[in-house]
């Protein structure tokens, strides 16, 4: 059974007249890692909400088809339990904040808080948390002192404390520096371990490569493409559907290209690369 | 003297906070860089010293001889244009026409030439076709496309985008780069920080380096990304086809068709 399940999702947007999501089916399986990428309005947001039940119970709209989630319908779970299942960092750091915790540290037992956890077991949680996000010199900051990429790691980090079996994150890494962006992909591959599925919205190919299972890609309400990383993030179709290569990839492409071969099978990563050099004894 | 200059700047925050230490920086009309570094490391602090949202606790900030400890918000901000990290802290009117055309609105303009010179803005920012929709209608990575309209509007010499490729998609990214070359071609500097490393390479011939509150360095892509002490003290990472240009043993290499041209060269002498 998949953990998350849309069948044939049609959506429109409140006064529009053009539908945002068409035909969309998807069946994501537990504790992988899915990179949901595409052009911006290509829809990527309105899937995530969709699957996290905004839609339609925050924006109305019209919504046709089915989202089973754990094989039971959506429609069947009340919104407050359907918080502890499935956890949501948005794309905008600024609005994740509650605006009602004065420091880091209760910014990030707020959610644990609402929900009635233990105050021990909060303690504990939060020291956990605080150590897997590196946020330990922060916490007695006001999180809207935050500089903009702090504040995105204390929004995910919010998230995280719930403990949700599905977590989705919208652009986690928009605001941060290449290190800290790295050092959120180190941490979904750390959920990954716990068994967490996760839907990550994101524009930085070149680091979907390293960390997916699965590529989603969306164009204009879509999903034009699916499937393994390796198969996706190779194939030039990306590119007309509005998507991006990696930089390796496509270096590897248009060598192939000047070359007059073909170019199945690129390696996506600088590690691919590296790993094969030294495998053959070349490097 | 430069048209903007910092010269040994210090700044404090009001809880004793120092973010940025004795700075020296210097540009010239026309002259565009990128400035990079840690989240933390001092880049906003640094830019919003340039157009006098903040005033230095040491030193001094110069823009055209003008003292910002001396000259007025207004003074400056005629001469000096910031785009916001966050579009949202920026965005207050109803319509985009309206947002872009705010900024306009001291400068006592017949409406024929404010119109001009907001669809200009518009046109150049890809928003053309949204002028009467309410800002919030457009996603986040249109809406910082508006903040820019805005500031374009003015006129500014120097433009500073905080973040700019935050979010954004390929082709907003690439049309970042048209409207910072355009801008180049008009003799306007344009400050642009980011994380966005490829989009460094594409755009700038300067870059400069912060990190823990100073200055590191303050030189062209090629010998930032390939000083790889600085970045390891810097915490920042070369490029994606630097790294596999390194891995593959060739030094120096920053776009993939220099990567290209070197293949070729191999092949030739091989």
């Amino acid at each position: 059974m998949s953990i998350i399940s849309l069948k044939n999702i049609n959506y429109t947007y409140p006064l529009e007249e053009k539908q945002t999501i068409h035909s969309f089916s998807l069946d994501l399986e537990k504790g992988c890692v899915y990179g949901l990428t595409g052009a911006n309005e290509s829809g990527k947001t309105t899937i995530c909400n969709i699957i996290r039940g905004f839609i339609p119970e925050l924006y109305k709209g019209e919504l046709t088809g089915e989202v089973m989630i754990k094989g039971k319908n959506i429609n069947d779970y009340n919104i407050g339990d359907l918080a502890t299942i499935i956890g949501y960092s948005f794309q905008n750091p600024f609005t994740q904040l509650s605006g009602v915790k004065d420091t880091v540290y209760e910014e990030i037992a707020y959610g644990m808080e609402n929900i009635g956890v233990s105050r021990d077991k909060m303690i504990q949680k939060v020291n956990e948390i605080l150590k897997m996000f590196q946020l330990e010199d922060l916490i007695d900051k006001n999180p809207f002192e935050l500089s903009g990429g702090q504040k995105q790691r204390v929004a995910i980090a919010s998230v995280v404390a719930l403990d949700p079996e599905i977590i989705i994150l919208d652009e986690p890494t928009s605001q941060l520096d290449p290190k800290s962006t790295e050092d959120i992909f180190e941490i979904i591959q750390l959920l990954k371990k716990q068994g967490k599925t996760i839907l990550l919205v994101e524009h930085k190919v070149d680091l979907l490569a390293a960390y997916c299972d699965e590529i989603l890609l969306i164009s204009c309400g879509e999903l034009v493409m699916q499937g393994p990383v390796k198969e996706i993030l190779s194939d030039p179709k990306v590119v007309e559907y509005g998507g991006q290569l990696p930089q390796v990839a496509l270096y590897f492409i248009k060598k192939a290209e000047a070359n007059g071969s073909s170019a199945s099978q690129v390696p996506l990563t600088v590690q691919e690369v590296y790993d094969h050099l030294n495998k053959d004894g070349e490097a | 003297m430069s048209y903007l200059s910092l010269k040994n700047v210090s700044y404090s925050y009001a809880n004793g906070y120092e973010a940025v230490q004795n700075m020296n920086l210097d540009f010239d009309l026309g002259e565009s860089a990128a400035i990079i570094g840690q989240n933390g490391a001092g880049k906003t602090t640094a830019v919003k010293l340039m157009n006098r949202l903040l005033i230095p606790t040491e030193g001094e900030v110069f823009v055209n001889n003008l003292s910002t400890k001396k000259a007025t918000t207004a003074e400056i901000s005629k001469m000096i244009g910031y785009v916001f990290q966050n579009p949202d802290d920026q965005i207050f009117q109803d319509t985009i026409y309206k947002e872009i055309a705010y900024g306009l609105k001291n400068q006592k303009l017949e409406s024929a030439v404010m119109k001009n010179k907001v669809e200009a803005a518009a046109e150049i920012c890809g928003l053309k076709e949204s002028l009467n929709e309410h800002p919030y209608n457009l996603p986040y990575s249109k809406r910082k496309f508006i903040t820019i309209a805005a500031v374009l509007a003015t006129d500014p010499n120097v433009i500073i985008l905080d973040e700019p490729t935050a979010g954004q998609d390929r082709e907003s990214i690439e049309r970042l780069g048209k409207l910072i070359s355009h801008l180049a071609n008009q003799n306007k500097t344009v400050i642009t920080i980011t994380h966005d490393m490829e989009f460094v390479v594409r755009e700038f011939k300067r870059v400069i380096v912060l990190a823990n509150k100073q200055k590191r360095r303050d030189a062209s892509p090629r010998e930032i990304f390939w000083d790889k002490e600085l970045l390891k003290l810097s915490d920042l990472k070369q490029p994606f086809i630097c790294q596999l240009a390194d891995t593959l043993g060739y030094k120096g290499i920053l776009t993939i068709e220099e990567l290209l041209e070197r293949d070729k060269n191999e092949t030739y002498y091989n």
